[in-house]
């Protein structure tokens, strides 16, 4: 990119590219390995001291192989003749579980952005209102998840009618609003003194200021935060559609799945792998978002 | 010390028609504790349109807070400062002056012709005005083949020549610089100095240029500012008779003239720190 | 002294501590005003009288509560944190190692790890707190070994090559300036690890198993309708995350002072 130094050299032949993904698929392979190989070679019953397992069970109802839980993925979901393949039930759960964390995610980004807004213009709120943001992130607020889940059947505005799945999302917005806040707040104060002092000299308002200068400057705050928040808010789907019973969800198929371990024990994986896939699309989405923005990010590699 | 002739110690011819104009300017930092800091103490300038005139003097001897007082990025405990016969405020929302830092401070987002269009976008200039004059300033700091790059693409010298067609952007009558050249390199700053004369005899604007190194003041300013710190005052003003700046060249740093008014400065200089220390090495030489 | 003059003075003291406790009571009270003039079901959100009340009355089930979720968020924590350090001076020390850790550990911290908690269940026996314990620590594990590594490549090239000149031996390099400059990276990693052992303890007791922690009993008072039970619930599970946080905040400065 800089004209003014050479590349990076290469190494082993590989562009560094390469090398991380070559690397990190055999981080994977190896992985799935050591799952084996204990399966194999772990005790039946586990390792137990005392009362107190310290080692899984190594039987293939507790820890099934690899290939039954992807061999599982592509039969059908019960032994019903019009049952549909599994991976498609876990595809329609993921997918409705990700729009879910979409909206908490987009309403959590809308609201942390402002109350960053709000308290980067006034001093008097930022003393007065961050340090409970702050403290609000080191207490597990996410235990009200199942307190909001009567609110699904009862709460009427007129013609508005708040539904369960607006629970989940409250929850997910809730979680993805921390990171955002603080993480705005922290990009819209970081451009240099210089910069601020040079927008005064220009003698444009906080508005221009912010516009031209701020949040341009917080975009490599920004983008770490709404990763942050991606997560968060899949995070808070998952828990709160379990705490909540929502159904349709890949929370709710997780534990759904889970009482069937007992006779299928490659049924309960597939959800989870849905999960997982969940939280890598909402966190590839954001890196998207990142590839736009590149350009603001640029003082990052600076001299 | 007052006795020699090329010390102008009744500070400047004023009149209306100065570029800045500072009276009885003190500038008190509060402490949390006791009484404060007295960055400027009853400082007075004034600077003639067109006038180069640099502030010198070791850290600590207020001449950044001066500039800034000029620039109304601070407000003066006692004392006015005008710009153009306006208070300096007024001046400010005219953008009556360009300004340079000593960091560069380009804004990392924005190309080179983009940081130099900043200010004129930020005022309404349209944009085909807007490229124009861009074009005009990046060949004025010869950056011709840059006018796409990124800053982070750019050396620290070629960073500073942004900033400087910036602060040209809005051909401003004064400029405001706050030792530009600081963080570059002895080559790279001669260069610069010397593309910076030219520059100002281009466009006739008046400079008020705060460094601390003597070369740099003697080579580039009509007027030397020395300043004394703890509390900051002017202790003297040294005029450079070195002639008209467009004349000024690379010969200029082998003249007669450049070392004497260079000598004179390092003395008035040297003056601080035999009244800072009790013993005194007044008599001493050590050239 | 070059204070930008855009946002007036540094904030008093008065003002950095009154402004939020002032806000925090303002907030409880028009919460209890506004539960009591609209009359709003208990459902909905009960009044933080209603909430007291219940946390009083119900003191010694809250703090059985605490006392089981608090043990698995710290069985959790220590699992995590000491795999998350080793795994990161392993890092640290062979590429291929951290190459190979990278991707897993990145998608690690964007899955909800939370979701592994039945199958752990089923490894481990419904009946146990282990698979709680292990969802704790694989939340742990993530910042930690992020921030461990970051710590031991903070190691700047000056003291490197002053070591070098010393012509000192690695270990003595390790002791003398590769730990110290780790240190306090470990420190903030366990700060923000503290807070998720709580919370990931807690949501795993939402995925089954053994009742008798906070979160179980969150559900199941809520489950009976006794909402000022839940939220009583609730405070005791925002004092625990407290009480966590401010160990590792109080750990993280008695270290700090120590290694200066």
């Amino acid at each position: 990119m800089t004209p003014l130094s050479p590349p990076l050299p290469e190494r082993f032949g590989l562009p560094a590219r390469w090398r991380g993904a070559v690397f990190g698929v055999l981080g994977v392979v190896v992985l799935a390995l050591l799952w084996e190989l204990y399966t194999v070679l772990g005790p039946e019953d586990g390792v137990v001291i005392g009362t107190l397992t310290v080692l899984p069970r190594t039987s293939d109802l507790a820890m099934p192989h690899l290939a039954t839980m992807f061999a599982r993925i592509f039969e059908p979901v019960t032994g019903a003749a019009s049952a549909r393949p599994l991976w498609q039930a876990v595809a329609a759960g993921s997918l409705f579980t990700l729009g879910i964390a979409s909206v908490g995610w987009l309403v959590g980004v809308i609201v942390g952005l402002a109350l960053a807004l709000l308290l980067q213009r006034f001093r008097l709120a930022e003393s007065a209102i961050l340090p409970w943001i702050i403290l609000s992130q080191t207490v597990p607020l996410i235990a009200i998840a199942p307190l909001v889940r009567r609110w699904g059947a009862q709460l009427q505005f007129g013609e508005f009618t708040w539904e369960s799945w607006m629970s989940v999302a409250l929850i997910a917005s809730y979680l993805a609003f921390f990171p955002v806040s603080i993480g705005a707040l922290r990009g819209l104060g970081s451009p240099d003194a210089n910069h601020v002092d040079l927008m005064h000299c220009y003698a444009v308002g906080w508005w221009k200021t912010l516009w031209r200068l701020r949040l341009p400057a917080s975009v490599g705050y920004l983008l770490p935060a709404l990763r942050l928040a991606a997560v968060s808010a899949v995070v808070g789907s998952v828990v709160a559609e379990v705490s909540i019973g929502l159904r349709g969800g890949i929370g709710r198929l997780i534990v759904e799945y889970a009482g069937s371990a007992g006779g299928d024990p490659g049924k309960p994986w597939a959800p989870i792998f849905g999960s997982i896939l969940v939280g890598l699309v909402a966190a590839g989405f954001v890196g998207l978002i990142g590839l736009f923005l590149r350009r603001f990010r640029r003082g990052e590699v600076s001299i | 010390m007052t006795g020699r002739s090329t010390i102008d110690s009744t500070i400047s011819p004023a009149g209306n028609s100065s570029a800045v104009d500072v009276r009885g300017v003190s500038r008190i930092f509060a402490a949390r504790r006791g009484p404060g800091v007295t960055a400027l103490d009853d400082v007075s300038l004034v600077v003639a349109p067109g006038e180069f005139v640099s502030l010198i003097g070791p850290s600590g001897c207020g001449k950044s807070t001066l500039l800034r007082l000029i620039a109304d990025l601070d407000t003066p405990t006692a004392g006015s400062v005008e710009v153009f016969g306006k208070p300096a405020r007024q001046a400010r929302i005219d953008q009556d002056y360009g300004i340079a830092f000593q960091q560069a401070g380009l804004l990392p987002w924005r190309t080179v012709a983009g940081n130099i269009e900043l200010p004129l976008e930020l005022h309404g200039v349209g944009k085909a005005a807007r490229r124009a004059r861009a074009a005009e300033l990046i060949e004025l700091v010869g950056l011709a083949d840059f006018a796409g790059h990124y800053p982070d693409q750019l050396s620290g010298g070629m960073q500073q020549r942004v900033a400087i067609a910036r602060s040209l952007a809005e051909s401003p009558s004064l400029l405001l610089m706050d030792e530009p050249f600081g963080a570059l390199d002895e080559m790279t700053r001669e260069r610069m100095q010397n593309e910076l004369v030219r520059i100002c005899a281009e466009t006739e604007a008046a400079v008020v240029f705060v460094t601390h190194s003597i070369p740099e003041a003697v080579f580039l300013s009509n007027r030397v500012v020395v300043m004394s710190p703890r509390p900051g005052r002017i202790r003297s003003v040294v005029t450079v008779g070195l002639g008209d700046r467009s004349r000024r060249g690379e010969d200029l740093r082998e003249d007669e003239g450049f070392f004497q008014a260079l000598s004179q400065v390092r003395d008035l200089l040297r003056g601080d720190e035999a009244a800072s220390t009790p013993q005194g090495a007044q008599g001493v030489e050590t050239r | 002294m070059r204070g930008s003059p855009m946002r007036g003075s540094p904030p008093r003291l008065l003002q950095t501590v009154l402004a939020p406790i002032v806000f925090g009571v303002v907030v409880v009270l028009l919460w209890q005003a506004v539960v009591t003039g609209l009359a709003i079901k208990a459902f909905i959100l009960p009044a933080p009288l209603a909430i007291g009340a219940e946390f009083g009355s119900n003191l010694q089930n809250v703090a059985n509560g605490m006392a089981v979720t608090g043990r698995n968020a710290l069985v959790g924590l220590l699992i995590g944190a000491v795999l998350g350090i080793l795994l990161a001076i392993l890092s640290a020390l062979a590429r291929v190692f951290d190459d190979m850790a990278a991707p897993v550990v990145g998608a690690l911290s964007v899955v909800p790890i939370v979701a592994l908690a039945p199958v752990l269940y089923t490894m481990f026996g419904a009946g146990a707190e282990t698979a709680r314990q292990l969802v704790a620590a694989l939340a742990v594990f993530v910042p930690v070994y992020f921030t461990t590594l970051k710590g031991l490549r903070q190691v700047r090239p000056v003291h490197r090559d002053l070591m070098r000149s010393y012509a000192v031996s690695s270990a003595q390099a390790t002791r003398a300036v590769t730990l110290p400059t780790a240190l306090p990276f470990v420190f903030t990693g366990l700060r923000i690890a503290s807070s998720l052992a709580v919370i990931s303890a807690l949501i795993a007791e939402y995925f089954g198993g053994p009742v008798g922690g906070l979160g179980k009993s969150i559900t199941s008072a809520a489950a009976s309708s006794n909402y000022g039970l839940a939220w009583a619930y609730v405070l005791g599970s925002i004092i625990l995350g407290l009480v966590f946080f401010c160990a590792a905040l109080g750990v993280e400065k008695l270290v700090s002072r120590r290694t200066g």
